[in-house]
């Protein structure tokens, strides 16, 4: 892709972003960040890119380490989000 | 031309994007990273209210699972046969220590995302994010060694604007890491909270902004042969300026910090992601940047900070003596017992209780809930009023609340509730102080002039749990609240105070 079609994409997801996050509720500022966490791990893309190449050793090295990193972050940063989710309960009824 | 083709089944996907080869990135393979992208948008938006988040945070599971197989299908490890360029067939072992690799962070992920204790998610968030910027960094490595399988090649090098994009990439991602570490180290008391300043510190700081900029230049213009010290400048004095950014800023502004970093993992990802040119990263990287840079300005308004002044750092230092001094006179204030309290809640129609990082430090929110259950059987009608920096990071204490089973209909941000307290009976103020301070209000010389505050001074009485009268709030200034008539302070460690509270409530 060219560089102005994906700065194009780039603006245009930064003003998604802005009124996407001003919706959300305050209540949920902190699992808006563990999830944000979570997500900016798509970043693991590039780690496998590297890891499934096999003809330069050291960028292999760093992407394997870079996979674990990455996954840490998703599985964990996905798995609290949930955790913390699973917390807010609406008033039972009596 | 390295990887002619790929395995069968794989057959429509596969067409590895290679510049230099020419070939066009496979339209199907950028769908769907586009809609992996936009399954991270809906995981936002689903945080609108906490009855859509749950979806949400499985569409951001979707979209990962969907970019995570897509590369890996697209990106199918090969065998290379004897003869240069031949193909042998899947590399099944390579393909292995992927998914080894997946399965080892997932067990440190999930295994942590367990244990995690809901007062130390600020602490946690923290190391998610050094995670993403030393991956980043990691990325941006092995696509400048490797720029052939990043299909960043022209000609035989790798070309400017990818240079410029991993440059940044990597500076970023190497700031977000050892900028997040301090903030780790600083939020989970590995180290003190209290600013360390060194001198001249902005022009150090500045200079070597600087200096990684024209590094970025001279690497971008470099010829293929003299880039390799300038990447490692680049990345070593991405990693110091990270360390010295964060030092500064002491423990009362680190939610700011910390919705900081998290937009800076985010710019990380996004110019991984133009470098990469892929979709699914730019969007996430915009979205993940925008979130955390709304954080911080939510979090510099709630405390009347200005973005600017809480980077210089130097505020909240734990010894700080600002306002009032040392000699302070005494003045005269009201202490009431347990038995005291329980009477008078008992008697209200609207109790608003308003609590503070100090109250989960006690871990008195389970105590708590059962004293508002209790008031609420007696028809008693209990709100929770929520300062945006009532915890350590945005949001930090309504997940303390949810996990004490407080119904998050009962729970109400400062600007929803701060017009009910002229109804209410009693203000419940626990471990909070200077968001109830009325000085933010009055008093121009206030640290926290200026703050927005809980107007508790127009209910009709406030009851005030405090260990004692001699600490005051992180700002160090004294709080009138006290004194007020209508004020009782109820002087004792705030989970004691409350169970006995529901003791005499009983």
């Amino acid at each position: 892709m060219d560089f102005i079609s994906i700065l194009s994409i780039f603006v245009l997801a930064c003003f998604v972003g802005y009124y996407v996050v001003w919706s959300v509720t305050p209540a949920l500022h902190t699992p808006l960040m563990a999830v944000t966490n979570a997500i900016s791990s798509v970043i693991i893309v590039g780690a496998l890119i590297a890891a499934a190449a096999a003809d330069v050793p050291g960028a292999k090295w760093l992407g394997l380490l870079g996979i674990v990193l990455a996954s840490v972050n998703i599985f964990g940063g996905f798995a609290v989000t949930a955790r913390m989710l699973a917390m807010y309960k609406k008033k039972e009824k009596k | 031309m390295r990887r002619l083709l790929l395995a069968a089944p794989f057959a429509v996907l596969a067409a590895p994007a290679h510049a230099s080869t020419g070939e066009a990135v496979n339209p199907w393979v950028a769908l769907a990273y586009l809609v992996s992208g936009v399954f991270f948008i809906l995981a936002l938006r689903g945080l609108s209210s906490p009855a859509t988040s749950r979806t949400g945070n499985r569409f951001g599971m979707i979209g990962m699972l969907i970019a995570v197989v897509t590369t890996l299908v697209t990106h199918m490890p090969q065998k290379v046969g004897d003869v240069a360029n031949s193909y042998v067939g899947p590399d099944f072992a390579s393909l292995g220590e992927i998914l080894v690799a997946i399965a080892i962070g997932a067990i440190i992920g999930i295994t942590i995302a367990r244990r995690i204790a809901m007062t130390a998610m600020p602490e946690l968030v923290a190391a998610f994010h050094s995670l993403v910027g030393l991956a980043a960094v990691l990325v941006g490595w092995a696509a400048y060694l490797n720029p052939g399988a990043f299909g960043l090649l022209v000609g035989d090098s790798i070309g400017a604007v990818s240079k410029v994009e991993m440059g940044l990439g990597i500076a970023i991602g190497a700031i977000t890491f050892s900028g997040s570490v301090i903030a780790f180290a600083k939020l989970s008391g590995r180290m003190s909270g209290s600013p360390i300043l060194l001198p001249a510190r902005h022009v150090i700081n500045l200079g070597t902004l600087a200096a990684i900029i024209v590094l970025t230049a001279l690497f971008a213009m470099a010829g293929p042969s003299e880039t390799m010290p300038l990447i490692i400048a680049l990345t070593v004095l991405a990693f110091v300026i990270g360390f010295l950014l964060i030092i500064p800023i002491g423990g009362a502004d680190m939610p700011v910090v910390v919705s900081m970093l998290n937009s800076y993992s985010g710019w990380a990802a996004a110019a991984m992601g133009f470098t990469l040119g892929n979709t699914a990263m730019i969007i996430t990287g915009a979205l993940v940047g925008s979130s955390g840079a709304i954080l911080s300005y939510i979090m510099c308004r709630a405390m009347n900070r200005s973005f600017i002044s809480v980077i210089a750092g130097g505020f909240g230092a734990d010894d700080s003596g600002a306002g009032g001094g040392e000699a302070k006179e005494q003045r005269p204030y009201k202490q009431g017992s347990a038995a005291d309290a329980a009477f008078m809640l008992e008697q209200a129609e609207k109790v608003i209780i308003i609590p503070g990082y100090g109250m989960a430090v006690a871990q008195a929110q389970h105590a708590l809930r059962e004293m508002a259950d209790m008031l609420e059987e007696k028809g008693v009608e209990v709100k929770y009023a929520i300062h945006p920096v009532a915890g350590r990071m945005p949001g930090h204490m309504n997940v303390l609340l949810a996990e004490a089973q407080v119904p998050y209909e009962n729970v109400f941000e400062l600007e929803d509730i701060n017009s009910e307290f002229a109804q209410a009976d009693v203000a419940f103020i626990i471990g909070a102080n200077d968001v109830v301070n009325p000085a933010a209000k009055t008093d121009k010389s206030s640290p926290i002039y200026g703050m927005p505050v809980f107007d508790v001074d127009k209910a009709k009485q406030v009851f005030f749990i405090k260990r004692s009268m001699g600490g005051v709030g992180y700002a160090g200034v004294d709080n009138d609240v006290f004194y007020m008539d209508q004020t009782m302070m109820l002087l004792s460690d705030a989970k004691k105070m409350v169970e006995e509270i529901v003791k005499a409530l009983d």
